[in-house]
């Protein structure tokens, strides 16, 4: 990548190394914790899934289960491993079992460790071999398919029902679209269970279950196969169950998840140690299912001015960043967020727009840079709109953004129509094709104010990263440094689900997930 | 040119030419047929001589299409009514002045998005001390003790804290309207106010993109305030209400 922004190395250098000391200090803690997620995501990797009579799924079952009998502390899988050992039955037999009252906790013998590891570790392994396998589904049919022209069309469904979702996601794949995200109902990200089972009442979205992410999943891959494309699938692994989300995507071949490290505690007030530590197994769970994770930084701006706080996106670009290497992630697994935002009245605020998006572009170049659309500043004109969305796409084909969500015309007024969805890939597809090397014929001028906003922007974030690495990103966040919303260490929602591990913990996942190994090749600061 | 008041007509470049565009989807295959079946729907709505400007393949079965038509249909302009809030727009200055002088008292404003709707981009352009296009929010005013209570508040929560706080108004936003829950949850709150003796004690206000005055005071709130609305309009009301109904 050209340094076209002429942009100070070392101070590159020490917002990677300040980002890293930031990641690090929450390194030191984050390990000695589990949550009610985080066990019951590798619940849900060993194959329970399903409810019990009352609805409640089994993995919560078994959860609270052991919670109630002070085995958490432990981890789920000894429990259940040693149950293995003693039944011969299966985990999902298990689960039932204990769900219909035919099994106890304290039922269940004790036995010698290196008998139950070794069961544990047995069944972790299958689980992994699992996920492998679909991940080298998605690796074949991609070898297979036409390589999508970069930005990559990222469109949204969010009908409420899914199976009009998988119609309308199958219509949008048919039109050009590259990527689908299917919306989730606009209060799932607080329930501390997922849904089961095929969905079609939703406000604002539809139900993220692992039904639903098959329905959708199948769709997606007819209309691949209909046009010889490869067709990937979103959906949101943040809230109070990321790592099951993580789990549950893995499983059934999704390919990109929203998560990101702070979203939950700035934007849904869930509690900080909860959020850390869950998403640090969610991410382990990306990382190895080869799914590209996808951060939310785009909503700083709709809280505050894109102008005047622009730099918060990269610092916590820089914070995402350092986080997800230490959860195993590829730079090029880690699709960092910022947003075309600038107040559309501002002189030379395409200016802005070309140096922020340039900026990220040459600060993180391996990763598939998530570019989100105007939204606060658009109203119900939707042929002005349609106009700022054309500008929005000419800034990313010019600074090689990948994963590009597009703008809808009637965004302010409802969830997308069929048709708003097309006129948005017409527009891309205009835009992307007629302007298709822009970017390689362009240089900005020495000094000029591209130049002088993205030096400001990176000296700007900079700052707040020595900042908060002196004071640690649990106050910074207690400060409202980020979005200018203030959450304070111990409040949120979900703190509840924290426990501390007993010497005697174990999860055979992340050792498996090989999370450190992975780490070490990436750009570890 | 006169317009005739009882009888106006839309207008492209001549007037009661009934000029108008639309766009919509059908859920048939694009062809020949599909075109056809446009037109027609245009002319039932009223569109005269509709031309199929643009007609697109969306795949999967479905077709968008671009019309113009001239409308036949006129309205009565002259007879239309429109509820309105009558109070004059006050600025930031004037609104804590007039709380001052003729209340004496801090007013207390509780706010917060309900049910299930996670969007706050309203309620912190209302709120919030740094407010929306240069107009300061509520949280800034030192004659307004101003809470927002978040997203995805419950009702009753709401109607709890609010009597906890001795709320002199309480705002809510509603931003998700798929399915028409905004006017689900908006009814609610009117329910359990009245249900709880208290809706005669605070004043009930609703904003949003889809609400407008009009639908507030038909659902039973004391006002309503629809996009492009800055935080010093819903003080002006506050404020002015409140010094009505403190009056003898």
């Amino acid at each position: 990548m050209a340094n076209k922004l002429d942009l100070d190395r070392t101070k590159i250098d020490l917002s990677r190394k300040m980002a890293g000391k930031i990641a690090d200090r929450l390194h030191a803690w984050i390990g000695d914790y589990t949550t009610t997620t985080t066990e019951r995501a590798a619940a849900r990797l060993l194959g329970i899934d399903g409810i019990d009579a009352a609805g409640v799924p089994l993995a919560n079952v078994m959860v609270e289960k052991l919670q109630q009998a002070g085995l958490l502390e432990r981890g789920l899988v000894p429990w259940l491993s040693r149950a293995v050992v003693a039944g011969g039955e299966t985990p999902r037999e298990i689960a039932q079992a204990l769900a219909d009252g035919k099994l106890q906790v304290q039922d269940v013998p004790d036995c010698p460790e290196e008998k139950w590891r070794a069961t544990a570790d047995g069944l972790a392994e299958k689980a992994a071999a699992q996920i492998s396998a679909v991940r080298a589904e998605r690796e074949s049919r991609i070898a297979k398919a036409a390589p999508p022209s970069k930005p990559m069309l990222y469109v949204i469904v969010a009908t409420g029902n899914v199976y009009e979702d998988a119609v309308q996601a199958k219509a949008a794949a048919l039109q050009g679209a590259d990527i689908v995200a299917v919306i989730r109902h606009t209060g799932q990200s607080l329930l501390d269970y997922v849904p089961y089972g095929p969905t079609s009442e939703g406000f604002g979205g539809t139900y993220a279950t692992q039904e639903n992410f098959r329905i959708v999943r199948a769709a997606l891959d007819e209309a691949g196969e209909e046009t010889g494309r490869y067709i990937r699938l979103v959906n949101y692994a943040s809230g109070l169950c990321m790592p099951e989300i993580s789990a549950m995507g893995a499983m059934e071949r999704l390919d990109m998840m929203l998560n990101d490290a702070m979203y939950g505690i700035l934007f849904r007030d869930i509690n900080m140690r909860r959020t850390f530590v869950d998403q640090h197994f969610s991410r382990m769970i990306n990382a190895f299912a080869g799914i590209i994770i996808n951060t939310g930084e785009d909503n700083y701006l709709t809280t505050t001015d894109a102008f005047d706080k622009g730099y918060t996106v990269l610092a916590s670009q820089f914070i995402n960043e350092q986080l997800a290497l230490r959860s195993g992630l590829k730079e090029e697994q880690i699709g960092l967020g910022h947003a075309f935002e600038i107040n559309p009245a501002m002189e030379d605020g395409l200016l802005m727009e070309i140096a922020q998006a340039q900026l990220c572009r040459e600060l993180f170049p391996k990763s598939p840079l998530k570019y989100m659309p105007p939204t606060k500043h658009v109203t119900g004109n939707i042929f002005k709109t349609y106009l700022i969305n054309g500008m929005y796409n000419l800034v990313a084909v010019m600074t090689g953004q990948e994963i590009q969500l597009l703008g809808m015309l009637t965004e302010a007024i409802h969830t997308p129509f069929i048709s708003d969805r097309y006129l948005s890939i017409d527009n891309a597809g205009y835009i992307f094709n007629n302007a298709r090397h822009l970017g390689d014929e362009l240089i900005y001028a020495p000094g000029g104010k591209v130049q002088t906003r993205a030096a400001y922007l990176l000296n700007e974030a900079c700052n707040m990263l020595q900042e908060i690495e002196k004071i640690g990103l649990e106050t910074a966040m207690e400060r409202g440094m980020f979005a200018d919303i203030k959450r304070t260490r111990e409040g949120g929602k979900g703190g509840s689900g924290v426990v501390k591990k007993d010497s005697g913990y174990y999860n055979p996942f992340p050792g498996l997930f090989g999370a450190h190994a992975l780490a070490a090749e990436g750009r570890l600061s | 040119m006169t317009v005739d008041l009882g009888k106006v007509k839309t207008y492209g470049d001549t007037l009661n030419d009934g000029a108008m565009q639309v766009s919509f989807t059908l859920p048939v295959p694009a062809g020949d047929e599909a075109r056809e079946a446009a037109r027609q729907i245009a002319l039932k709505m009223g569109l005269e001589s509709p031309a199929v400007t643009e007609m697109a393949d969306l795949g999967a079965g479905f077709t968008f299409f671009v019309l113009y038509g001239k409308c036949t249909h006129s309205v009565d302009f002259a007879s239309i009514k429109i509820p309105k809030q009558q109070q004059k727009i006050m600025n930031f200055k004037e609104v804590n002045s007039l709380i001052k002088s003729e209340l004496g008292r801090k007013v207390v404003v509780v706010a917060a998005c309900t049910g299930s709707d996670a969007h706050t981009v309203g309620i912190d352009a209302i709120i919030n001390m740094k407010g929306y296009r240069g107009e300061y929010g509520l949280e800034r005013y030192p004659e307004i003790e101003a809470y927002n209570l978040g997203s995805q508040v419950p009702n009753a929560e709401l109607l709890a804290r609010a009597v906890e706080l001795g709320a002199d108004a309480i705002l809510v936003s509603q931003v998700v309207t798929q399915k028409n829950i905004h006017l689900e949850n908006l009814t609610e709150l009117v329910e359990l106010a009245e249900a709880e003796g208290l809706r005669d004690r605070v004043l009930l206000i609703c904003g949003g993109p889809r609400i407008s005055h009009e639908l507030a005071i038909e659902l039973g709130y004391d006002a309503g305030f629809g996009p492009g609305t800055l935080p010093n309009h819903v003080a002006s009301f506050i404020a002015v209400e409140l010094v009505r109904r403190n009056r003898p």
